[in-house]
């Protein structure tokens, strides 16, 4: 298994993953993380974001750099169409947790990964949004993923990759389980 | 042994606690080391299993691996599964060969450190000793959701010591909270009973109750999947926190899976994750649990089939076969308005945890957990028995009682014999593998 984790290599680090595990488990409350993001309204359905700072490890952290973006609709919803709609970037959420996921549990298990491709499509029925049925809900009703995996494993150990990749992930559980979400004036 | 609630201080060796398979098996080994001690016991042997099981409760494992140390299984049905009154039976009469004097109807109400070791004070007496064997169970306490307290009025609550028999449930719906082996027993036997069952399914363990013309606890114990040891798995605590398989002891034995509840019509749905307003919210990881199980069954198949072949079995046994992945329906049900009337009692198959309120010592962790290596308890002359991947994956079944019995004891009586022994209670668990079978 060490040969293997050696002489493979996806760009994760899988020892500093562990050793933090291991660190976390003497200092359970340095393991609270808190994420931000703001949001600037700019008109119409359009807004500017920023992300930079968050808190973890007991302490205030920051990315390298300050990352923006924009939020709006296509132009079917009579909108400019600035930037992605909120939900898809859920989806580029769910997508980019689960990838991690499956490059780490693929070092950690010594497989090497030659190109992972997901597909995310998450389907709503807009009658929910616009009030028109009470009986539609707002948000997703199905969200599919679809892993294109190449690497050097069988096709029942790149499975269970993805399996393992899905029980780590933060987004997959937001997605599949209630949230307490608290929404209030400043 | 006298009803008055005397206090005299009674000394000996060692005190177990319990007089399950787990105690008894212990009071064997101390016994064949010449350790005195007493078995206290809050009722009667095998009390658990006779006052806090379900009716049509039978083992997980068959008749020819229930091994205590000295007795082996030699009845008329070796294939068979025993029910609870049968396993109770097994049970007194081993304990009517143990030699060490078992005090029934005495229960412990602390533990606490003493001068020369410990004060075990029961109703009745206070013993002293230098070692205490904790073998009071893992399953005194159900393990019950927090969210069970948000349940309206008017819908009855079950945990695991509380269900009996369906015909107790009211009429009306159900829903059983939990898929491991209690929770897929209990959704079948309601079901049957005519209530329709719905079924909460988070992390499950699927497994065939026979494989290949072999019971699957047969196919486990040949691979040595049994008698893993604490220091061969990679991730410990996740193998102690493994649900119990989708296996049931049945006169004729049968597979109970969610594919074989599905067919009976039992509503399979993600685990219970809310309750809101009289809402209950079910996950949307019906399917990645069910695909994670059908993949780990896949792989331990896989086990099974490489120890056929490197054994030379494969031209005695029936051929490798696999099994249909778990029909999941396509829209699983996220949510339930309880107010709808359609569930009408929620049982709770969520798991059990031992009780240690009365354990007066440092030994629990920030989360309440016995601290312990190998069942090698953190408070010198302490040790603990029968919880699950104590020692070994064996660990929780009456099978495994016997190794893990050997090797404490044998730790046991090296720490009464003291320090110059070259052995301390701080043996890491490797070490008190290696010396307990030198």
């Amino acid at each position: 298994m060490t040969t293997a984790i050696r002489t493979i290599d996806n760009g994760v680090n899988v020892t500093a993953l562990l050793g933090a595990r291991e660190a976390l488990a003497q200092a359970p409350e340095a393991a609270r993380f808190t994420w931000r993001a703001s949001c600037d309204w700019n008109r119409g359905t359009h807004s500017h974001h920023t992300i930079e700072g968050f808190h973890g490890l007991g302490e205030a952290q920051s990315h390298r750099q300050r990352f923006t973006f924009d939020t709006d609709h296509p132009e079917v919803f009579a909108s400019e169409d600035h930037g992605p709609t909120p939900v898809e970037y859920v989806l580029v959420g769910l997508a980019g947790c689960l990838t991690a996921g499956i490059a780490a549990v693929a070092q950690h298990r010594g497989i090497q990964l030659h190109s992972v491709k997901a597909s995310v499509e998450g389907s709503m029925d807009i009658q929910g949004i616009l009030g028109m049925d009470s009986e539609v809900r707002n948000g997703f009703d199905d969200v599919r993923v679809t892993f294109d995996i190449d690497a050097d494993a069988s096709r029942e150990e790149i499975a269970a990759l993805v399996a393992q990749s899905q029980k780590r992930s933060a987004v997959f559980d937001l997605l599949t389980n209630p949230t307490q979400v608290s929404v209030r004036l400043a | 042994m006298s009803r008055t609630p005397s206090r005299r201080a009674r000394a000996v060796t060692a005190v177990v606690i319990g007089a399950g398979h787990a105690g008894l098996a212990m009071s064997h080994h101390l016994a064949a080391r010449g350790i005195d001690h007493v078995i206290l016991e809050r009722g009667e042997v095998a009390n658990s299993w006779r006052h806090e099981r379900w009716d049509s409760l039978r083992l997980l494992t068959p008749n020819w691996q229930c091994r205590l140390p000295g007795l082996g299984y030699a009845g008329p049905d070796p294939n068979g599964f025993m029910t609870m009154p049968e396993l109770i039976a097994f049970l007194d009469g081993y304990a009517r060969r143990t030699t060490a004097p078992i005090h029934t109807h005495t229960r412990v109400h602390s533990v606490y450190p003493g001068d020369t070791g410990y004060r075990v004070i029961t109703d009745r007496d206070e013993w002293h000793c230098r070692a205490v064997v904790l073998a009071s169970g893992a399953c005194n306490l159900p393990r019950v959701p927090a969210l069970a307290t948000a349940l309206p009025p008017g819908i009855a609550s079950l945990t695991l010591h509380d269900y009996r028999h369906p015909d107790a449930l009211p009429a009306g719906g159900v829903l059983v909270v939990g898929a491991s082996a209690s929770g897929v027993q209990l959704a079948d036997e309601i079901q049957r009973s005519g209530r329709l069952v719905t079924l909460a399914v988070g992390d499950h363990v699927r497994m065939p109750r026979r494989y290949r013309g072999r019971d699957i606890q047969w196919w486990m114990e040949v691979a040595g999947l049994l008698d893993q040891r604490l220091d061969e798995v990679e991730d410990l605590e996740r193998a102690r926190r493994l649900p119990s398989p989708q296996l049931v002891g049945s006169p004729e034995p049968r597979t109970l899976s969610l594919g074989t509840l599905a067919e009976q019509g039992v509503r399979l749905v993600g685990r219970l994750a809310g309750l809101r307003d009289g809402h209950l919210q079910f996950s949307g990881s019906l399917h990645t649990h069910c695909a994670a199980a059908d993949l780990k069954l896949g792989r331990l198949l896989d086990t099974f089939d490489d120890w056929a072949r490197t054994h030379d079995r494969d031209a005695t046994l029936p051929p490798p076969e696999r099994f249909a992945p778990t029909p999941v329906p396509e829209k699983p049900c996220l949510g339930l308005d309880l107010a709808r009337g359609e569930i009408k009692s929620v049982v709770w198959a969520t798991g059990n945890r031992p009780d240690y309120r009365w354990l007066h010592l440092p030994v629990f962790d920030r989360k309440g957990r016995l601290r312990h290596h190998g069942g090698v308890v953190d408070a010198p002359g302490v040790y603990v028995m029968g919880l699950p991947f104590l020692r070994r994956r064996k660990s929780s079944f009456l099978h495994g009682a016997d190794d893990d019995a050997r090797e404490l004891s044998a730790h046991l009586a090296a720490y009464l014999v003291g320090p110059s022994s070259g052995e301390t209670n701080r043996l890491d668990a490797r070490t008190s593998f290696a010396s307990a079978l030198d």
